[in-house]
Formats: C-alpha cells, sequence, structure tokens
C-alpha cells in the first residue's frame, strides 16, 4: 500500500457519508430502473404460479435449468464477504479495510437473491414450510435425510450470521450519522446504534467481534457451498454429479465469482462516488487482482481434476456426459466461451500490473469470470440431465423461457436495489476501520525512502 | 442525580494527561471515562483494560445450538420413523451437517448477544457527549455527585481542553 492518502477522521467521515448526505444524480434513475426489472421479475412469477411451472421450460428429464443455476451462483457471489472480510480481517491484511463492508453487504443481499430462486423453482412457495421442522400438532416431521432440508439450514445459518456480522460492526458508523445528522434522522440513528459513545470497553468488544466472527463465520462459509454442491453429489439419477471432489470444487470456484464480484462492485464505488478514490486506491485493486490470479489458478486446478479423473474412470456414464459438454452443440460452444471468459482471457490479462490497476480493465475481466461462471454451472447442470438417466428413461433438451429469464435478471437487479438502498441510507465504507487505519500507520525512513508502515497491537 | 462533565481534547498526550490529573485528585475508575472516535490501542491514554467474558457467550450459544441441532435431527425421526430411501432413520451424516449447523448458527447468535452485554449496550441516556467525538475529538468524561463536579472542571480547564460541556446522567 504505497499510495496510501493520510486524512483526518473528519475527512474521512465527509468522503464515507457523502453518499448518505447528498444525492448523485444518477441515484434515482439506478433505483427506478432496478426495481422496473424486480417488477417485470415479480409479475413473471405470479404469472409462473397462476399457470404452472409448465410456463418454463422446464420437462422431464431436465427438471432443474435457470432457477437452480442462478442459486447456485448467488450462493457463489455471497463467499465473497467472507473471504475478502473474515480471511483478511484473521490475517490483518491492511488492505481489507475500505472493502470489508462492500463485501459483507453484497453478501447478504446475494444470499438474498439466492434464496428467491429455490422458492421460485418449488412452483408451489406456499408449501416451503415443508422444510421447517414447526409442526407439532400433525407430528409429521421433514425428512432430514434429505439434502433439500440440509440446504435452508447451511444457507439460512450463513444468511443469519453474514447479516448480523454486517449489523454489530455498523454500530460505530451508525454513531457517527447520528452525530452528523439533526432532527428525526439523528434520532433514527441514534436508536439504531443503540446509543454508541465510543468507551474502551466498546472499542474492544468491536475489534474482539471481528476477529471472534470472522473465525465462526469462516466455517459456516465453508459449509454452505459444500451442502450446495452435495444437494448434486448425492442424488443417486444422475451419475455426472456423482463425483467426491465437487464440495472443494464448488468452494473455490464460489470464492473465485465471489471475490471478482467485491472487485467489480470496488471499481464502480470508485466510479460512482469520485470522493471514495482518497480511500480506495488503485494499489487495492492491484492487491485483490493478485489474490485472483491465485484463486482463479487453484479453481482451474480443480476443474482440470473433476475433468480428468471422470474421465480416466472410462465409466460410459461420465464418458457420454463429457462428450455432450465439450462436442455437442449449444453446449460445446458455452463450453469454449465459458473457459475464456472464466480463466483464459482474464488471468493472463491479471498478469500485467497496468491491467490490474486499471479500473475500465478489471471491471470488464471481472464480469467476464462472472458471465464464465454462471455458465460454469448451467454447463454442470443442464447436459447432466439432458442425458438419459436411470430414473429418467430418455434424453431431453432445455431451452428457458422468457418467464425464467425476467425471474433471473430479477434477481440481478434485486442485489443491485439493495446496494443502492444501502448506499443511501449506511456507509458502505467501515468508517471507523479506515480511521483506525490511518492512526495505526506511521512513516518510517529506509535508506533514502521513505515508506508507510502500520503498527500491530 | 449525577452530574457528569466532558473535556474534548485534540491531542491524545493531552487527553492522557488529563486522565492521569483526575486519578491523581481522587476520582475512581466508575467515576471517569473516555470517549474516542476510533479504536486507539489499549492503553494509549493510560486507562485500564476492560475486563469481560465475550468468550463465554459463544461456547454457550454453541451447546444450545448443538442440542437443538440433536432435537431437530435425532428427535424429530425418532418421533416419525419413516425409512426413506433405505437410509436409517438415524443416520450419521445428515444429522451431523444439521447439528453443525446448529451448533455454529447459536454460538454466532450467542456472540451478538454477547458483543451487545459487554459493550454495556444499549444505552439510553447518554450523559455528557459531544458530536465532535466522531470526528476525531477525545472526550474525557467525569459522572460524579454534584459538590465534586467543579474540581474536575478545573483540572480538565487547567490541563488545557478545547471545550467543556455539562450533562445529567
Amino acid at each position: 500500500m504505497q499510495e496510501h492518502i493520510q486524512l483526518d477522521p473528519k475527512e474521512i467521515n465527509d468522503i464515507a457519508l457523502s453518499p448518505i448526505l447528498e444525492t448523485p444524480k444518477w441515484w434515482f434513475p439506478a433505483v427506478l430502473i432496478s426495481f422496473g426489472f424486480i417488477v417485470a421479475g415479480l409479475s413473471a412469477f405470479f404469472y409462473m404460479v397462476y399457470n404452472g411451472l409448465g410456463v418454463t421450460g422446464l420437462n422431464r428429464p431436465v427438471f432443474w435449468g435457470f432457477f437452480i443455476v442462478n442459486f447456485v451462483f448467488w450462493i457463489g457471489i455471497s463467499h465473497a464477504g467472507i473471504m475478502i472480510s473474515a480471511i483478511l480481517r484473521l490475517t490483518q491484511a491492511e488492505w481489507r479495510r475500505p472493502i470489508t463492508r462492500a463485501a459483507e453487504v453484497l453478501t447478504v443481499f446475494s444470499l438474498m437473491a439466492a434464496l428467491h430462486t429455490p422458492l421460485f423453482h418449488v412452483g408451489r412457495p406456499w408449501r416451503t414450510y415443508w422444510v421447517f421442522p414447526y409442526d407439532f400438532s400433525r407430528g409429521v416431521w421433514p425428512n432430514v435425510r434429505s439434502p433439500f432440508v440440509w440446504d435452508p439450514s447451511a444457507v439460512g445459518t450463513y444468511l443469519i450470521a453474514s447479516t448480523l456480522f454486517v449489523i454489530i460492526c455498523l454500530l460505530p458508523d451508525l454513531a457517527i450519522i447520528r452525530d452528523r445528522t439533526t432532527g428525526l434522522r439523528s434520532k433514527i440513528y441514534g436508536i439504531l446504534c443503540l446509543g454508541w459513545r465510543g468507551t474502551p470497553r466498546q472499542w474492544k468488544m468491536q475489534t474482539i467481534v471481528g476477529i471472534l466472527l470472522s473465525a465462526l463465520v469462516l466455517p459456516v462459509f465453508v459449509s454452505v457451498h459444500s451442502i450446495v454442491s452435495w444437494d448434486f453429489a448425492v442424488i443417486v439419477g444422475v451419475e455426472g454429479w456423482h463425483s467426491t471432489i465437487f464440495a472443494p470444487y464448488f468452494i473455490i470456484g464460489a470464492i473465485h465469482s465471489g471475490v471478482s464480484a467485491v472487485a467489480t462492485f470496488m471499481v464502480i464505488m470508485m466510479w460512482a462516488w469520485k470522493g471514495n478514490n482518497k480511500i480506495l486506491r488503485p494499489d487495492h485493486l492491484d492487491a485483490i487482482g493478485r489474490l485472483l490470479i491465485i484463486v482463479a489458478t487453484t479453481w482451474f486446478l480443480f476443474l482440470f481434476l473433476e475433468i480428468s479423473f471422470a474421465l480416466f474412470t472410462l465409466e460410459r456414464p461420465e464418458i457420454v456426459l463429457r462428450e455432450l459438454q465439450f462436442f455437442k452443440w449449444p453446449f460445446s460452444g458455452l463450453f469454449i466461451l465459458f473457459l475464456l471468459t472464466a480463466y483464459f482471457i482474464p488471468v493472463p490479462m491479471w498478469m500485467f500490473k497496468k491491467v490490474r490497476r486499471s479500473l475500465p480493465l478489471m471491471f470488464i475481466t471481472t464480469i467476464l469470470v462472472n458471465i464464465g461462471m454462471w455458465l460454469e454451472r448451467f454447463l454442470i447442470i443442464v447436459p447432466s440431465l439432458s442425458r438419459k438417466t436411470p430414473f429418467a428413461f430418455d434424453w431431453g433438451s432445455y431451452t428457458p423461457s422468457i418467464v425464467e429469464i425476467l425471474i433471473v435478471t430479477e434477481t440481478f437487479a434485486f442485489v443491485i436495489f439493495g446496494l443502492l438502498l444501502f448506499s443511501k441510507f449506511l456507509p458502505l465504507i467501515p468508517i471507523f476501520d479506515i480511521k483506525e487505519g490511518m492512526v495505526f500507520r506511521d512513516e518510517i525512513k529506509i535508506g533514502r525512502r521513505t515508506v508507510p508502515a502500520s503498527i500491530r497491537e | 442525580m449525577k452530574r457528569s462533565i466532558i473535556g474534548l481534547f485534540l491531542d491524545e498526550n493531552l487527553a492522557a494527561d488529563a486522565l492521569d490529573d483526575i486519578r491523581k485528585a481522587g476520582y475512581t475508575m466508575d467515576e471517569y471515562e473516555i470517549l474516542t472516535g476510533l479504536p486507539y490501542p489499549e492503553g494509549t491514554f493510560g486507562e485500564n483494560e476492560p475486563k469481560h467474558k465475550l468468550y463465554r457467550w459463544p461456547l454457550f450459544g454453541a451447546v444450545c445450538g448443538f442440542i437443538m441441532g440433536l432435537l431437530i435431527t435425532a428427535g424429530t425421526q425418532v418421533a416419525y420413523p419413516l425409512v426413506t430411501g433405505g437410509k436409517p432413520v438415524l443416520g450419521i451424516p445428515p444429522m451431523a451437517i444439521i447439528m453443525y449447523e446448529g451448533t455454529m448458527l447459536g454460538a454466532i447468535i450467542f456472540t451478538i448477544i454477547g458483543v451487545v452485554f459487554e459493550s454495556r449496550l444499549p444505552r439510553i441516556f447518554m450523559g455528557a457527549y459531544d458530536t465532535r467525538i466522531t470526528e476525531g475529538y477525545i472526550g474525557i468524561t467525569v459522572t460524579t455527585s454534584e459538590d465534586k463536579i467543579e474540581k474536575a472542571e478545573e483540572i480538565l480547564k487547567n490541563i488545557g481542553a478545547e471545550d467543556i460541556k455539562r450533562g445529567w446522567e
């Protein structure tokens, strides 16, 4: 972090609170557009509820399509918050400070978007209560041997944990907004911050909770995508999914797409609120770019292992599935596009420092990664179901309907809408964390060079 | 009712000196407090290290969560023993998954409750407070009886506080 700009606490407040205290011109149109997409998606959903799942492209044997692809995709994005926030917090990486909050908030909204899609997918969402063990009067309980009960327990735990993590770390920043505003607004923020004053005891608890929750949420983060992968791996009928490597493969894929999404969000924050450029520096993008090279390459190793060991067994179902993925149109085209966008275009580009420090290039490459990662989930789910399996008996194809496309678009609009609302009412940059970084930072002279140094407790 | 006073400082050393003087004047730990807008390293102002029992909370929560997980898995399956897919009614792998999530959820929820409790929040009455604290000022508050408040004000003034304000506790 050589490009550090030393700011006093008031300047940091001004920068971080400017999205809350002043409304940029683009904010209302952006909110309206994303809200429009949400309305369109929900209309499509109600149309589907009224007419039945027949309005989607789902049919035997492809019972899982865009909804489940999208579910896995958003669960993947949600791993961004914990990867960036918890791991970097535990390792005391200084460059984490400006991006932890944005990553955590992205996690919360991604999880909410992820939870949308299985609800839509089941066709009759009002029966979702079947997965929850609440029915004391009838004595009929959910079957806990089903992965569809494991999933809500894991995703629910992760959502509650991430939301509480964001809320508890917001308390000192809410107090800053309380002190900067007047009237009713100040009173509301005063209630929200629970009467925060900034005593040594309160600060000590904040410091400990950051570390403690990071340590507690990390195992949940690992379990969530493992369990999502077991939704596939334990299904008897689809041989292509019987893979012991699925859990770590899904986790590293989730980290790849999640960290890329955080980088995209960082670029948007730097573009949208110019003041942020004093806190979020190209150095931060450089650091996340280097991290992405490692994550992407590890993910690519798992992809290679998944494919090569599946083929090495010479089992017929695996060979047929891979033939479908690699050589049959349109999957073959999508597979090439997936490889190019998820790895072969972005990673060589990230090797260059100029790319890692360029806002437009980082934006494009990280968006490409997420296009690729969405396709990856599509290529895992749809070709595997398209081929004849022991319980489906016939081959089939899948073409998503406009209803599914609108509902999937709604989830993207929902996340954007949520982030826009959050940015208007709550700080996306963890103000007290930045201030702490400024206090702990000093300059030391090495030879003829003066470089920044960080003090650690 | 107790009276409360706050002295504001911009310089960390001056704030530390003021706290020393307050202590020397005979005010007890319960009577003075230091308020900052950012987490300074512990002991920056010579204050005592706050004692807490936060680490017990997640442990207690984990135990509660584990028991809930056990009841949800083993309890419900024994209450309605329906064999599906030839799997045992009490299968270790699915039970372990839900019990694990329950344990972690319990630990996390209790950690949050513990942090709020140990931070002595929510606080309804702010006492002597100044909004400049979140802009970088360091506040030293003294909350004491009416007769001792004048002396505290004098100490804060003499050491060079930028501003002094009074409040009620």
